[in-house]
Parts: C-alpha cells; sequence; structure tokens
C-alpha cells in the first residue's frame, strides 16, 4: 500500500516540477527541452515498478523494470545471437537491397513519364497494403533462414522508398531544369548535379520510414517460422513459456535497434543535405 | 484519364510476370508428381532434379508446363487458381461457415474497427491535451515521436497471451494491437493540425474576445481536419495490420492472419494468398472510404 501511494505522490510531484520547467522562464532552452521528456519517460518507469512491486503483479502479466533490466543483463549473449539473426542479417541485407532497389528503380522510372504515371498509383496502393501478409509465402520460397526474413523487409521497403525517391525527382522547379539546359548539360548531368541533390530530403524521408518498417518485417516473418535465434522467434517462445522478462528484455533491444538505426540515417541527413533550405537555421 | 492506360498496362505486365513465373517456380513438384504417375520425365531421378536448375528443368519438361498452372498445392499458384479459390470461399461458401473466407474477414474487420475507433478517439483526446498544456507538450511529445522508431508490433503476442491469462479473450486483446498501432500517427498528425491556425488567425479570434474553448471549436478543430483525414488513413491501414499479425498468436485459426498461419503451417500457398488478396481488398476499401469521407467533408467545410 506504502509503494502504491508513494508511486502516487511521485506521479504528481515530478508533474508539477515538469510544469513548472515547462512554463518557466528557461523552457525554451536546449537543456529543458531535453530535461522535461527525461523526467517524464523516468517518473514512469520509477511508478511501474513501485506499481508493480505494490500491487504484487505476477511476473506473467508484467515485470519490473528491474527485472528486466537484470535478465537483459544476464541473457546478453541471447540477445546478441537474436540481434545478430534479425537485425545485421534479416533487417539490414533487406533494407539496403530493398532500398537500392527502388533507388534504381525510382530513377528508371522517372526517365519515362508512362512508367511514372502507370507505377505511381499502383506503389501508392501497394504502401497502404498490409505487406506482411506475404511473410508466410516468403518464408515458404526462401527457407527458415535469414534469407526470408530479408525477402520480406525487400518487399516492404520498396514501394514507400520508390514513392518517396520519384516524388523527390520531380522536386526542381522548370526555371532550374531550363537553367541547366542553357549550361548544356545533358540527362545525366541535370540528374546528378540537379535532380539527385534536390530530392535529398525525400529519399532520406523514405530512408527513415524504411527503417521501422524493415524491423517490423524481420520480427514478424520469424513468427511464421525461423532457426531456433531471432528477436521473433525468441519473442514468441517466451512468450509460449510465460517468460515475459525474456520478452521485454528483446522488447529493450527491439526498442533500442529501432532508435539507433533511426538516428544513424537522421545523422547521415544532417551531414548530406545540411545545405538544404528545409534544414538550414 | 491519363492514368488509366498506364495503370492497366502495368498491372497487366505484373500479371504477364506472374504467369511466365508459375513454370519454373512449380516444375520440380510437377515432375515428382508426373513421374510417380508413371510419365517419363528428363532427367528420371529425384536426385539430379534438386541439383537441377529450375530453368533447364522447364525447357527440357517442355510437355510439363500445363501441369504446372494445375497443381494441387502449388508453391506458386496461378492468379486464375487464386481467383477460383476466392469464389469458391467467398461467395460459394455460407458467410457462417469456417471455410467462409467472408466469415474470417469479419473477425478481423471487427477487430480493426473496434480497434481503430479507440485508437482514434484516445490519439485526438491526447493530441488536444498536448496542444493546451505546455507541459504535456514538452514531457510526452518527444516520446510519442521516438516510438515510431519502435517496431510496436513485436509486442503483440505478449499482449494476447497476457490479457488471456487475465481471462480477456476475443476481440479485446486484438482490438488494443490495432488501437495501439492508430493511435500513434493519429496524434502527431492531429497535434501538427491543431496547431495549423497561424498567428494571424488566432490574433483575429483574440479581437473577437472569443474564449479558449471557442477558439478550440470554431478555429483549431475545423483547420485540423485536413491533417486528421490523412492521418486516419495511415491509422486505418496500421490497424489492419495489427488485426493480422494479432491473429497469429492467438492459435484459434480464425481472422485473415489465422488463415494465412494455418496456410503456411499445412503448405497451402492458394489458402494464403486468398487470405492476402482479401486483406488486400479490405485495406484499399477502407483507406478509399476514409478517402470518401475526407473528400465529402472537406468539401462541405470549402477547404477543397
Amino acid at each position: 500500500m506504502i509503494l502504491v501511494l508513494s508511486a502516487l505522490i511521485i506521479w504528481i510531484a515530478m508533474w508539477g516540477l515538469n510544469t513548472r520547467l515547462a512554463n518557466g522562464p528557461h523552457a525554451e532552452t536546449r537543456f529543458i527541452r531535453l530535461l522535461v521528456p527525461a523526467i517524464f519517460g523516468l517518473t514512469i518507469l520509477v511508478a511501474w515498478e513501485l506499481l508493480v512491486r505494490g500491487l504484487a503483479v505476477p511476473l506473467v502479466i508484467l515485470p519490473a523494470p528491474s527485472h528486466v533490466m537484470a535478465t537483459f543483463f544476464s541473457e546478453l549473449p541471447t540477445l546478441w545471437l537474436d540481434f545478430k539473426q534479425t537485425f545485421l542479417k534479416g533487417a539490414l541485407s533487406g533494407y539496403v537491397i530493398g532500398c537500392g532497389a527502388a533507388f534504381l528503380a525510382a530513377i528508371l522510372v522517372d526517365r519515362y513519364d508512362f512508367l511514372r504515371r502507370g507505377l505511381l498509383p499502383v506503389g501508392n496502393f501497394v504502401a497502404a497494403l498490409p505487406i506482411v501478409g506475404t511473410a508466410p509465402i516468403l518464408v515458404m520460397w526462401f527457407g527458415f533462414d535469414w534469407q526470408s526474413k530479408a525477402a520480406v523487409v525487400v518487399v516492404m521497403v520498396f514501394f514507400p522508398m520508390l514513392v518517396n525517391t520519384v516524388a523527390g525527382l520531380q522536386e526542381t522547379t522548370v526555371m532550374q531544369r531550363d537553367l541547366m539546359r542553357t549550361y548544356g548539360a545533358g540527362y545525366w548531368a541535370t540528374l546528378t548535379k540537379l535532380r539527385l541533390p534536390a530530392a535529398m530530403p525525400f529519399i532520406f524521408n523514405g530512408l527513415k520510414i524504411s527503417t521501422t518498417l524493415a524491423l517490423i518485417g524481420a520480427i514478424v516473418a520469424e513468427f511464421f517460422g525461423s532457426p531456433t535465434m531471432g528477436m521473433g522467434f525468441r519473442i514468441s517462445t517466451s512468450v509460449g513459456q510465460l517468460a515475459l522478462d525474456m520478452v521485454w528484455a528483446e522488447i529493450v533491444v527491439a526498442a533500442l535497434a529501432g532508435s539507433a538505426f533511426y538516428g544513424v540515417v537522421a545523422l547521415a541527413e544532417a551531414s548530406t543535405t545540411f545545405w538544404h533550405p528545409s534544414h538550414r537555421k | 484519364m491519363s492514368k488509366v492506360l498506364p495503370v492497366l498496362a502495368v498491372v497487366a505486365s505484373i500479371f504477364t510476370l506472374w504467369y511466365a513465373a508459375v513454370p519454373f517456380m512449380n516444375v520440380k513438384e510437377t515432375l515428382t508428381g508426373l513421374e510417380r504417375a508413371g510419365t517419363t520425365v528428363v532427367p528420371d531421378n529425384p536426385i539430379a532434379r534438386r541439383d537441377a536448375s529450375a530453368v533447364a528443368l522447364v525447357l527440357r519438361n517442355s510437355f510439363a508446363i500445363p501441369a504446372t498452372y494445375a497443381q494441387e498445392r502449388p508453391r506458386l499458384p496461378a492468379p486464375h487458381q487464386v481467383a477460383q479459390d476466392l469464389w469458391e470461399t467467398v461467395v460459394l461458401k455460407k458467410v457462417t461457415s469456417k471455410r467462409s473466407l467472408v466469415y474470417h474477414g469479419w473477425i478481423t474487420l471487427s477487430a480493426t474497427l473496434l480497434g481503430f475507433t479507440i485508437g482514434t478517439g484516445a490519439g485526438i483526446l491526447l493530441a488536444v491535451g498536448i496542444v493546451h498544456s505546455r507541459a504535456m507538450d514538452m514531457s510526452v511529445m518527444p516520446w510519442a515521436i521516438a516510438s515510431q522508431t519502435i517496431p510496436i508490433l513485436a509486442i503483440a503476442p505478449m499482449i494476447i497471451v497476457v490479457l488471456n491469462s487475465v481471462g480477456i479473450q476475443g476481440v479485446v486483446p486484438k482490438a488494443i494491437i490495432s488501437a495501439y498501432l492508430s493511435f500513434f500517427p493519429v496524434v502527431v498528425g492531429m497535434v501538427k493540425g491543431l496547431r495549423a491556425p497561424d498567428a494571424m488567425q488566432l490574433d483575429l479570434l483574440k479581437t473577437y474576445n472569443a474564449s479558449g474553448s471557442q477558439g478550440f471549436w470554431k478555429l483549431r478543430l475545423p483547420a485540423s481536419m485536413p491533417y486528421l483525414f490523412a492521418s486516419l488513413k495511415i491509422g486505418v491501414a496500421a490497424a489492419l495490420v495489427g488485426a493480422i499479425v494479432a491473429e497469429l498468436p492467438a492459435g484459434g485459426a480464425r481472422g485473415l492472419g489465422g488463415r494465412m498461419l494455418t496456410g503456411s503451417y499445412y503448405g497451402q500457398m492458394v489458402q494464403i494468398w486468398s487470405a492476402l488478396v482479401f486483406a488486400a481488398v479490405l485495406a484499399a476499401s477502407l483507406v478509399l472510404l476514409i478517402g470518401w469521407l475526407q473528400n465529402r467533408t472537406l468539401k462541405r467545410m470549402g477547404l477543397l
């Protein structure tokens, strides 16, 4: 009871602190902007811990954060094995192949107006479909190992990437293209010196959307069959064994991998398109 | 109108490619079957066939090509096989039959719609809170954005099993996953929408001496509609994916996800393909429905 009450008190106190910080005189500084969400996240973790202990929630329903962290560190070798199988082999290779293929296809599609008018509506349509449903088919074709996971990822990232890149290649104005023509620039010079640089923000948008899709595709594909390792495999078998601390540890790995992947792409964007108007301060 | 011909051409070439790929995908199983039935095939021992390439097998056994389109359990079913299975399971079966896709589709759709409604409602409420409270904005918004980079779908099996162990079964656990997936796009889009009015418009309302709630109902909410509909489209597609994935660990083999899983267990590719096509049609009609609502609403509001 005391633990539950203290969870409530800590919640109220932290919320009060955040309200003061957010409405205070220094609210716009970078430090406060980072501090406020950090406090909020910490509050949730503390309240979660206290409530689980105070109400004696059984492990099969919700493990406490401390318990999850303990499992995370004690099972680190297994988690690393799963990470390697799902992320490095499945998601990453599929991401590279899928985005690369979509990029090349986009350049081809952009070159021929007929293709663009035909493929774009189809691509937009496919992008809204439940593509994870192709996972059982691809698992049957490519076997249980990482190749089938990479194939699912390729299919999942292809169309969002294609649609974004094609939209980016349309970004230049008639004036800019005319200027290139007055310089005597041909198709390839215009493409590499004007249109691809102008398309960069769109291309990176597609790359960023694809990071999450890649991870989802690789994990969900493992629900349909996998070797005895991988994040999706571990999640589904641990759920079966009611070892929820292990499931949460995998979720921590997935969250870390997902945000790190996104972060790396965002960093690459910041360092290559700093000159673009949408990034200039 | 200029789109119709290119789209048709693209769709036609997809089907052509599909038909062209069928012999190569199915040739090995077909030849095994034909050999068992007494036909002579080249090469005549199964081990040599296993190591041979699909192209070579098709070229050397060109008489078997028609048979590859009529396999009982093909690796790649031909479009007409999928269409036939769809016709049988959608139209010919009674909707209450366990083999009817309409029955399974309704199970998935009901979870999707329930979850989508919950997720959208909660998302709009949170967005209103975020726009009106600075503390909430600064605490919650970074997490809402960061959570988009996390593969939320991975926790679907856990939610199903945990809710099962506390006695909640049926449509609700699936709806929770759908709600979760449609929640974040709505929050992010709605916050953007509620902030869409510029300083000039807000100032105008101030000169009218409008109260906070009047500002909300007469300016912010109407201005957010285009953003809301854009995120509803993303949300409903995500909700359907959530419901399908949620059916994978449920085990009951019900719903479109269940059809895909049993198909994958028993090697029934045609069944997976028809479930996939049905899910695709469902997703497309949900998105189109929201698009239609968007069109009507925005037209009436004079925004279109």
